[in-house]
Parts: structure tokens; C-alpha cells; sequence
């Protein structure tokens, strides 16, 4: 290497809030033509946040881009798109109904010269272009029915025949088979000679020292490192992603553990995940960690009744039983709280109140109506006992801040009082405060006889709360550990697939 | 390894291309069944009641489809989209009853003013559609069913209870319709005509490939920088002036107009538009698969008579069609569905 | 003060039809003196009874988010079952069971392929709008039958003795009663605002969502077959073309009501106003001697300002408040 190349794209200082919540402080970041950049950091670093700057969805509070030496503001995603900037969402934004040829080329079908669409030369033109990167696709099926990996790719021609200069791809091999992983690699390693830089954001380290030459590792919304790939060891990423000082977050209670409430043996999905035993007991809080995408979130709707198993048995209190819809899971006394609490959590619309009650409304009828001052009354109790800040419990939970929608959604499930509570990322997106308190909530549950499942991506909350923790990673448990002898390196470990020959 | 130019060869070798051609005809699969239906309906009607199969029936099928199929061109651009038209009934009416009037009290007026008259007409009630829809963030189904009501009562006050007939007529306004161009009706070359440089349109011109981007994923489009807006009053307009000239051609074909004409267009046409294959919620369909669903349920209720099916059964069978029409659909593209994620599997 | 404000921003809609409603009987009263007479009233309400009755159960469909346009199909074909098996010697009572169990079959089968094909309902009920009303055709062609025994025709146009509260009214009341209580006191009506708002969040929390759409396409087809049988007795006549083309005056009156198209909003009170007001408008113009499509013109506007109203009202605040925000920073800049 003689001269580094001039930098493509040079951020400087970015930072950016949602409400309480600080996504992004300072970030600096210096992306140079030709190069594969890995950007890499637990769930709630910053990295989508950062993505989405470059992409235009949102604009930095502070900072600074510059695009071949000039300052721009990306405004919007046409900006960013004029730019010469190109991302790889993780949910694919694409046309169903149309074809591949056309999604790659919307709104600049190639004309002939009378003006109309050159439909032949748009086909041969994307055929070429998947020729050029290896890879077989046919042009003129919709796209609907493309598989993830296929729609990664017509993404990719997008971007190519945009002539992008950059390629943003967010977390792209998550839904990957390990050969679509092969396939995409070799067409970043043709981009990359090409002089396309690419801003590779992802978890799997074992890809990164594959494919990447550069590593920034982003950690609590700061870059804390950044290097090129060569220089560094797994070991000491993984401490640079994780390396925070571990906060007592709650000193979490010693419980007694009481019989086994929850036994899943051999639990199955085709495809999603494979072979899931595990127990849980009264008292009991056990830890799932793992990667987006390694299957926790897909378990717990197999237990709740949202989606059916292939394989495996579910037992509560001994008995076998069959799950086959939410409310027959909530008889058998289980509660979920989801992940998304937007989409499935809460009702946004509706107030504390009705959403709290949802669940139990027939229980709080009397002769079919509602026992509006019962429901109202239950709802203030649970109100207060998990310290929701409100202007009351008419008020609409779109209102409410993060920390606060959390609390009405635990409220919601523990008012069905269920022996077995699963938790889905609990404290996602939700300010420092709050995360304590709905800890604090968790323990006395735990305390008070439920079995606590605790699905995160936040390690230090895991390894701080959980009796036991179980490792996933895809759609496999790779790894178990007590409280006691559970560290965040190790979870990491069997969370990004590591096998021991690698850990030093 | 293979090289660039083998996967280059490969994707031209004659299987190749072959499976591509599949696939495509895959996605038309909709227009053929169309298409066999019809020629089913023909065929089976044919040698039953043989008088079915004469030339001046196929013209007269032809003749009562023309005005629904030229409404249903505009209504297909609007459900494209992920919009609805609900008010083209009442445009046409309207226009019809404007110009039938307007050559009964000015029997010397040239057929073009006329023509040009309704179409106007037409095209300021789909201009104003188009304005609810898109600057007033009105949902389409609510803005349409608001102006079915609004323009019939403007048809009904221009009107004042009058009626104009046949007789009122100058002869040159009744030839519209049928005056016979090469042996065939103008009105059915009217139809043809705009069908085919519609149909076109849609697949030959960037904006009218936007229009399916829009209706397929309105946030992608937007995010593409797809003037969604604009495209989607435009659609409106269109319909709306299509509805203008349809209008001159009712009132040129059926003489007799007065405020009611055309009442209920518009679920005949959804209807049909559905039949052929337009997807309800847009982003999917051609003007030839609307063109054979108003073909299609037109044949229906032409064959009726000839089977001596009594007209009564005119309404369950197109109602039927429609159920099945759209069963079928849902059956095929699950189907479809499955075999792709199996065959990938593979 | 503060309760009142809120109340008000909540049943904001329903003032403002209440507001409607006032300038309607002023309208009315002046364009006729006969308008605000008891008798006119009676006639009045007598007259939209079935489009009340009709408009009840598509109120609650449109709040899950789902739409019937098959009602006024359901009602002629009720009507003409009321024809065929009266004329074949069935006693009255047996005829009424029977029309309003053809009406349940046929609102069974459109939830059916709403729930179980997964097809949108707005197609399937253009379908079965179509189907119906073909079969009662069928069944009926363009025959009459008229020779309904009195004590039918009295229930369809009589008041209750000594008033001037005509039967059908009772039975509307009654209904609505019971809707309201459903919808806005009961857990079911809970559950369906629920569904209407976030359908994966009802599914969620347990909320049984096919079963509560399936039942309410049942419930729609049995009123609409109801709305058949009051529609036979107050013209006193079965033919298939009954209520030809009233679908879409019941969808109107719905959204008139203050019901979202979206679902998940809306009350059956609102309903109930914009029953009323247009009703009465539609009865106020008509003794102008102005003509029914003319009247519908008046609605058909009134229902698009509705919508636009209010958003055009948003985007004014939004504006206001947006400058407000921008005056006061650069005061703060410069103060």
C-alpha cells in the first residue's frame, strides 16, 4: 500500500437523541473507496442509527458529513441516494408485484429514442449486471416471491447501476443460509475492487475477519476503537463491544427456586429453530441471549400460541399441554410481552387504563358489561405499584414516554397473573431510570414465586438478572451458564458461534 | 469457476430463455384464464344456440361493452394505485346528459364541441376528485363515495326533471356510436383505440410504471422520490375526463337521457375490473386483463338470452363470477407462493 | 372546566353533529312550516328506519376494519323471501323466522371467506352485492307480492296507539340500545375497538379476532334480512329490487357518524346524530319539493367536508404552531 486512498466519506462529531434516549454521541467515522469497513457493536450501539443518517431517514443534532471533501446535508433518501450512497436496509424496500428488472431500475427505466420504455435493454442491462457479480438470477420474476438473500441481491444491482459509490449494508447475512453468506461476500469482494466502499454493519465476527478490512467498533452510542481487522483478535473486539464498566444495575435477590413450572423439551420449528429444552422454576429468572435472529423471540411465540411448533412438548406444572392460540396459553397462566411494544404490545390509541385491562376484560364484566370502576381501580393499583408516570389513567399511552409504555405493557400481564412470564427485550429503547425500575420490578416478580424468562440483547442486564443463562445462536442453544460463573465475554462467545479452538 | 461471459452464454441458451418466457407467462397467467374462459363461454354457447355465434352478435356483445370498458380504463389507473373511483357513475351520467342536452337545444353544434364538452365536464368533477384525494388527505373511498352523491345531484339540477329522447337528437350525435368505420361501430373503435394507447401507456412510459410502484409499496416509491401525489391526481383526472368522453358516447348510444343515466356504473365496473385480474389493492394488473373481465361478464349477459336463461339470473351470475374470480386468485397466489419457498428450499 | 374541555375534545365529532342537527330543524323550518309538526317527524323517522337498522351492525363492522356492501342485497332478498313464503300459505311469523335466517346464511358466507380465504372483504361483499340481489331476482323477477295481512303493513307504518311513535322506531330503539351497550359497555365492544386499532395487539392479547369479524358479517346479514322485513311491511310489498342501491347511504350515514373508514374510531352515538341529520335534511329538502338525488347531492358533500374539514383544520394548527415554535426560538436567539 503506497498512498491511502482519498477519503470517500468523512463524518465528523454525529450525534442524535430520540427523546431521552441518546442514540449517538460524537461519532467519527472515515470511509475510504475500496475498502470493506465492518461496523460493529451490541444491539442499542448506535449502528442502525448511524445507518439511517447516511441513508437520510433522520438528520444528526450535531456533526458533520462530508462526501469527497464537501460538507453535504443528506436531507432525505433521494439526497443521500444523488450522493452516491447506497443501503441495504435490513427489511428490503422493494416493489413486490414488479419484477426484478424493473425494481432495480424504477423511476429510471432506460428509454429508447422515441421515449418509451427499453424494456429489452433494461432486461439485458440488469442480466449483465448480475453476470458481472456471478450470480444467477431471473430478471423477470417478482420479486415477491425472492427469497431474502436474492432481494439482498437485487438491492445490490440497484446500488450498482446507480453507480454508488458507497454500500451501506445493514446486518445483511442475518437471514442468510451459509452459502447466499459465500455468494454476497464474493460480490462485495468484486465491489471492492471496483472502488466501492462499503460500511458493513454486523455481529457475526467470524464474518467480519472474513470479508472485512477495517473495524469500528461502536459502543454505547461512541466509537471506542477502530482498526483494521488484521490487528486485532476476537477476543479483543468482543471486549471493546462490551468492555463498559458492569454497573450494578440491581443488586439482584437471592431467591429460593421452587419446582419446575415450565419444561420444554425438544421444541421445534422448521427452518427457525431446533431441539429447545429447557426449565424453568418458580422463583426462577432464566436468561435467553443471543443475536437477532438466533430464534428466542420465535421460541417464546411458539410457548405463547402465536406460532405452532413442528416438533416438542411444552409442560406447565408437569402436565403436558397444548398451546395452540394466545388465550390458551394465557389459561395455562402464561403472559408474553413482546418485543415490539408499538406493534404488539400496546394499543397506542387506547389509555392506560384499557390497555391494561385488555387482556382480563371478560374477567372484569360483569353480565358482559364492564366493571368500569373494578377495571379502573385495578388499573391505578398496578399503576402505582410499578411507579407509571402519567396524568392519569385515561391518558393515552402514545403519550407516554418509552420507560413508562414498558411498565403499562408488565402491568397488562402481570393483572392476568400468570405463573410463567416471558420478557422480550423488556428495556429496549427505554432511558437509564426506567430500566432500573422495571429491574427492580423483575426481581420482586422472581421474589414473589413467578418463572421469569428474560429474552435481551442488553448483556450487563442479563448477566445481572438472570439465575441461569442460556445461550442461543441460530436456532440452537449453544451455551448455558449460572449466574455465578457467566461473564460477557463468554456469552458473546457462544452467542457469535465461536467454537473453543477460537477463543483465546 | 465459471467465467462472466459463460454466465452471460448461459443466461441466453435457448432453455434459459425458455424458463424466462415461463415465467412470464406465469404472471399472465391471469389473461390467459381470461381469455380461455371467454373462448369457453363462446364455444359451449356456440353449439348450443347457434345464432349465438353470428357476426352481428359478437358485434352487438362488443357494442354493449365498449362504454363500461372505456370507464374501466380510468377506473384500473385509479386502483393501480390503491385508490377507488366510486363517483364515475355519476360523471358519466352527467356528461351524458350534458351533451345529449346540449345537441337537443343546439341541434347545429359540431359533434367535436360536444365531444369536447363532456370531456371537459368530466375532467374538472376528476380534477376535484383528485384534489380531495391528494391535497385533502382524503381517503379515496370516502372522497368518491362523497362526490357518487354530489355530482348525481348536479346532474339532477342541470336536469331539472327533463329528459332528452331519441327524437331530439340530430342524427349526427346518434351516429357516434354506431356509425360503422370498416364495417365496425365507431363506438367499439372509440373503446379499442383508447384501450390499446392506454394499455400502452401503462407498460411503455416511466410514469406509468410508477403508478404500479405506488400501489405496490407507497412508502418505497416515496422513498425512491416517486411523485406519488401528483401521479395520483393525475389518475384521478384521467378518469374523471375518460368518464367525460364515455358520458358523450351514452348519451349517443342510448338517446334516451335524463339524470338517472348510468346509476350503479361504478360496482359494475369495479366489478369487472376485479374479474380481470386488477388487484383491489393495487400495484398488480393490466388494462387487457380489465378489458377481458368487462369482456367476460358481458359475454355472460349476452349469452343469457340466447340460452334462454331468463335476465333475472343476469346479477347472481355476475356476482358469482366475481367471488369466484377473486377465490381463485387468492388459491393461485398461495399455491404459487408455496412452490417458490419449496423450490427454493431445494 | 377542565372536565368539560375534555369532554369536548373527545365527542368533539358529536358536537359538532349535534350542531348539524340544530341547523337541519332551522333549515327545515324554514323551508316548510310543516316540517317540526309531530306528524312530519313520525313520517320522517318512519322512513329511515331500515337504513337505522341497517346502519347499526355496519358501524361495527367498519370500526374492526372490515366493510359489508352487500346489506341492501340482503335486504331485498329477505323481502322477497317474505313474498314467496307468505304467498305459499306460511303463516306470517314462520315467514319472518325463515327471511331472517337466510339473512344470517347470507352474512355467514360472506365472513367466511373473510375469515377463513383471507379475501378483502370490500370484493367479496361487491360479490355478494351483486349475488343476492341477483337471487332475489331469481326468486321473485319483476313480480310483486302484496297481499300482506294488516297486522304486518300496521307494524310496518303504524304508531303505537294514541302517539305518534311509529312501531318500528321501538324496535330500532331497542336495537340501538342494545348496540350501544355493546359496543361502548361491553367487553365485546372493547375488543372490537381493539381489533380495529391494532389487529396483531388484539391477536396478542388474546383476542379471538376471526371469530368477533365472523360474527359481526353474521349479525350485519341478520339485521340487514330484519331491515328486509320492516322494509316489506312499511311499502307493503315484497320485490327484489327492495332498497336497491341503499348500501351506499348506510355506508355514508356511518362515516357521516364520525366512524373512521381506517376502523378503531367512532361512536355509535355519532352514528345515531347523523342518522338524524340526514334524515331530516333529506326530509326538509323533500318538502321543498326538492328531489332525491338533489338531496343526496347535500349529503355527498357533507360527508367529503367532514373529512376534509378537520384535516384541512390540522394542517392550520400545524402550520400555527409550527411558527409559533420558529417566533419563539429566534426570540430566544435575540432576546
Amino acid at each position: 500500500m503506497v498512498k491511502p486512498p482519498d477519503p470517500v466519506i468523512e463524518l465528523a462529531g454525529i450525534a442524535r437523541s430520540f427523546g431521552a434516549v441518546q442514540a449517538l454521541r460524537g461519532v467519527d467515522l472515515t470511509l475510504y473507496s475500496g475498502e470493506v469497513h465492518a461496523l460493529v457493536g451490541e444491539n442499542g450501539a448506535g449502528k442502525s442509527t448511524l445507518v439511517k443518517i447516511l441513508a437520510g431517514i433522520h438528520r444528526p443534532d450535531a456533526g458533520i458529513i462530508k462526501i469527497d471533501g464537501q460538507e453535504v446535508e443528506l436531507h432525505n433518501p433521494v439526497q443521500s441516494r444523488q450522493a452516491g450512497i447506497a443501503v441495504i436496509h435490513q427489511e428490503p424496500t422493494l416493489f413486490p408485484d414488479l419484477n426484478v428488472a424493473e425494481n432495480v431500475f424504477m423511476g429510471r427505466h432506460p428509454r429508447d429514442r422515441f421515449g418509451r420504455v427499453d424494456w429489452k435493454r433494461m432486461y439485458q442491462e440488469v442480466e449483465r449486471l448480475f453476470a458481472s457479480l456471478d450470480v444467477r438470477l431471473n430478471v423477470y420474476t417478482p420479486v415477491q416471491g425472492l427469497s431474502v438473500a436474492d432481494q439482498q441481491l437485487v438491492e445490490i444491482a440497484k446500488a450498482l447501476s446507480l453507480n454508488s459509490r458507497v454500500l451501506i449494508m445493514d446486518e445483511p447475512t442475518a437471514a442468510l443460509s451459509a452459502h447466499e453468506v459465500q455468494q454476497l461476500f464474493a460480490i462485495a469482494r468484486q465491489l471492492r475492487e471496483r472502488g466501492v466502499a462499503i460500511l458493513f454493519v454486523s455481529h457475526r465476527l467470524e464474518e467480519i475477519f472474513e470479508l472485512a478490512d477495517r473495524v469500528t467498533v461502536l459502543r454505547d452510542g461512541m466509537r471506542v476503537a477502530t482498526a483494521p481487522v488484521a490487528e486485532l483478535t476476537t477476543q479483543q473486539i468482543i471486549r471493546q463491544m462490551v468492555g463498559r464498566e458492569l454497573e450494578m444495575l440491581y443488586p439482584k435477590s437471592e431467591v429460593e427456586a421452587g419446582e419446575v413450572v415450565l419444561d420444554v423439551r425438544g421444541l421445534t420449528r422448521k427452518g427457525v429453530f431446533e431441539d429447545i429444552s429447557f426449565q424453568v422454576r418458580r422463583g426462577e429468572i432464566v436468561g435467553f441471549a443471543g443475536l437477532v435472529g438466533a430464534g428466542r423471540t420465535e421460541v417464546a411465540r411458539v410457548i405463547f400460541g402465536i406460532d405452532r411448533a413442528d416438533a416438542g412438548e411444552i409442560r406447565i406444572n408437569g402436565k403436558q399441554v397444548q398451546i395452540s392460540s394466545p388465550k390458551t396459553a394465557m389459561k395455562q397462566g402464561i403472559a408474553y410481552v413482546p418485543e415490539d411494544r408499538h406493534q404488539h404490545g400496546l394499543i397506542m390509541d387506547f389509555s392506560i387504563v384499557r390497555n391494561m385491562t385488555l387482556p382480563i376484560l371478560r374477567q372484569t364484566s360483569m353480565l358482559g358489561l364492564v366493571d368500569q370502576r373494578r377495571e379502573r381501580e385495578v388499573a391505578r393499583n398496578y399503576s402505582a405499584r410499578l411507579q407509571v408516570r402519567s396524568s392519569g389513567i385515561d391518558q393515552l399511552v402514545r403519550a407516554l414516554s418509552g420507560g413508562n409504555q414498558q411498565k403499562v405493557v408488565l402491568a397488562k400481564w402481570l393483572i392476568t397473573n400468570p405463573s410463567v412470564l416471558i420478557l422480550d427485550e423488556p428495556t429496549r429503547g427505554i432511558d437509564v431510570g426506567s430500566k432500573a425500575e422495571v429491574h427492580r420490578i423483575i426481581s420482586t416478580l422472581a421474589r414473589d414465586g413467578l418463572a421469569i424468562i428474560l429474552i435481551s440483547s442488553d448483556l450487563p442486564e442479563v448477566l445481572a438478572m438472570a439465575d441461569r443463562v442460556l445461550v442461543m445462536h441460530e436456532g440452537r442453544i449453544t451455551a448455558e451458564f449460572t449466574h455465578a460463573d457467566v461473564d460477557q465475554e463468554k456469552v458473546m462467545f457462544a452467542a457469535t458461534g465461536q467454537t473453543n479452538d477460537h477463543y483465546q | 469457476m465459471t467465467t462472466t461471459s459463460e454466465h452471460v452464454q448461459e443466461a441466453a441458451t435457448p432453455s434459459r430463455r425458455g424458463a424466462n418466457r415461463l415465467v412470464v407467462l406465469i404472471s399472465r397467467v391471469r389473461e390467459l384464464g381470461l381469455l380461455v374462459v371467454l373462448l369457453l363461454i363462446v364455444i359451449v354457447v356456440g353449439v348450443l344456440v347457434p345464432q349465438f355465434l353470428t357476426v352481428s352478435n359478437m358485434v352487438q356483445i362488443l357494442l354493449s361493452i365498449s362504454i363500461l370498458a372505456i370507464v374501466a380504463i380510468g377506473e384500473t389507473l385509479v386502483i393501480l394505485t390503491r385508490n377507488v373511483d366510486l363517483s364515475v357513475g355519476s360523471i358519466v351520467g352527467f356528461a351524458a346528459f350534458v351533451a345529449a342536452n346540449l345537441f337537443k337545444q343546439q341541434p347545429g353544434t359540431s359533434l367535436l364541441f360536444g365531444i369536447l364538452l363532456g370531456c371537459a365536464l368530466g375532467l374538472v368533477l376528476g380534477v376535484i376528485n383528485g384534489l380531495i384525494v391528494t391535497w385533502g388527505r382524503v381517503p379515496s373511498i370516502v372522497a368518491t363515495l362523497g362526490t357518487l352523491y354530489a355530482y348525481r345531484g348536479l346532474d339532477f339540477i342541470y336536469a331539472g326533471g327533463n329528459q332528452v329522447s331519441a327524437s331530439d337528437v340530430p342524427d349526427s350525435f346518434l351516429s357516434l356510436a354506431t356509425a360503422p368505420l370498416l364495417g365496425v361501430p365507431l363506438l367499439i373503435w372509440f373503446a379499442a383505440l383508447l384501450a390499446i394507447i392506454f394499455g400502452y401507456w401503462l407498460h411503455a412510459s416511466r410514469t406509468g410504471r410508477q403508478l404500479y410502484a405506488i400501489g405496490s409499496n407507497p412508502d418505497a416509491a416515496h422513498l425512491i422520490g416517486i411523485r406519488s401525489n401528483l401521479l395520483v391526481f393525475i389518475t384521478f383526472a384521467i378518469s374523471g375526463l375518460l368518464c367525460g368522453f364515455a358520458g358523450v358516447l351514452w348519451g349517443a348510444r342510448f338517446a334516451t337521457v335524463d339524470a338517472t343515466a348510468a346509476t350503479g356504473l361504478e360496482l359494475q365496473v369495479i366489478a369487472a375490473v376485479v374479474v380481470g385480474g386488477v388487484n383491489i389493492f393495487g400495484g398488480s394488473g393490466e388494462i387487457l386483463g380489465a378489458i377481458l373481465g368487462v369482456l367476460v361478464l358481458g359475454t355472460i349477459d349476452n349469452s343469457l338470452s340466447f340460452l334462454r336463461v331468463s335476465q333475472f339470473w343476469l346479477q347472481a351470475i355476475d356476482g358469482a363470477a366475481i367471488l369466484v374470480a377473486v377465490a381463485l386468485d387468492a388459491f393461485i397466489t398461495r399455491w404459487v407462493q408455496r412452490l417458490l419457498i419449496t423450490g427454493r428450499k431445494r | 372546566m377542565k372536565l368539560a374541555s375534555n369532554l369536548l375534545s373527545s365527542w368533539w365529532w358529536e358536537a359538532l353533529l349535534i350542531v348539524l342537527l340544530v341547523l337541519t330543524a332551522i333549515l327545515g323550518n324554514a323551508l316548510s312550516p310543516y316540517f317540526l309538526t309531530p306528524f312530519n317527524l313520525a313520517l320522517m323517522v318512519e322512513s329511515m328506519m331500515e337504513i337505522a337498522i341497517m346502519a347499526l351492525p355496519m358501524t361495527l363492522i367498519i370500526i374492526v376494519g372490515e366493510i359489508d356492501l352487500s346489506v341492501a342485497s340482503t335486504l331485498g332478498l329477505a323481502s322477497v323471501i317474505m313474498g314467496i313464503t307468505w304467498s305459499a300459505g306460511i303463516p306470517l311469523w314462520l315467514d319472518i323466522v325463515i327471511a331472517l335466517a337466510v339473512g344470517a346464511v347470507a352474512g355467514l358466507f360472506n365472513g367466511l371467506l373473510v375469515t377463513r380465504l383471507g379475501l378483502p372483504s370490500l370484493v367479496v361483499t361487491l360479490g355478494t352485492l351483486a349475488l343476492y340481489r341477483g337471487l332475489a331476482y331469481v326468486i321473485l323477477g319483476s313480480q310483486a307480492v302484496s297481499n300482506f295481512p294488516g297486522s304486518y303493513t300496521t307494524f310496518g307504518i303504524g304508531y303505537i296507539p294514541g302517539t305518534l311513535i311509529p312501531w318500528t322506531l321501538l324496535l330500532f330503539i331497542f336495537l340501538a340500545l342494545l348496540c350501544v351497550v355493546v359496543l361502548h359497555r361491553s367487553w365485546i365492544g372493547r375488543q372490537l375497538y381493539a381489533i380495529g386499532n391494532n389487529k396483531e395487539a388484539a391477536r396478542f392479547a388474546g383476542i379471538w379476532v376471526n371469530r368477533l369479524k365472523l360474527l359481526l358479517f353474521v349479525l350485519s346479514g341478520l339485521l340487514s334480512a330484519l331491515a328486509g322485513v320492516v322494509f316489506t311491511a312499511r311499502i307493503s310489498s315484497a320485490r327484489a329490487d327492495n332498497a336497491l342501491g341503499f348500501e351506499l347511504l348506510v355506508i355514508t350515514v356511518v362515516l357521516l357518524g364520525g366512524i373512521n373508514i381506517f376502523g378503531g374510531r367512532g361512536t355509535l352515538i355519532g352514528v345515531i346524530l347523523a342518522l338524524f341529520v340526514v334524515g331530516g335534511l333529506r326530509n326538509a329538502l323533500g318538502l321543498a319539493n326538492i328531489s332525491g338525488d338533489i338531496q343526496n347531492t347535500v349529503i355527498g358533500t357533507l360527508l367529503v367536508l367532514s373529512v376534509l374539514g378537520p384535516n384541512i383544520a390540522q394542517r392550520i394548527q400545524g402550520a400555527l404552531s409550527r411558527r409559533r415554535l420558529a417566533a419563539r426560538s429566534t426570540q430566544s436567539k435575540t432576546g
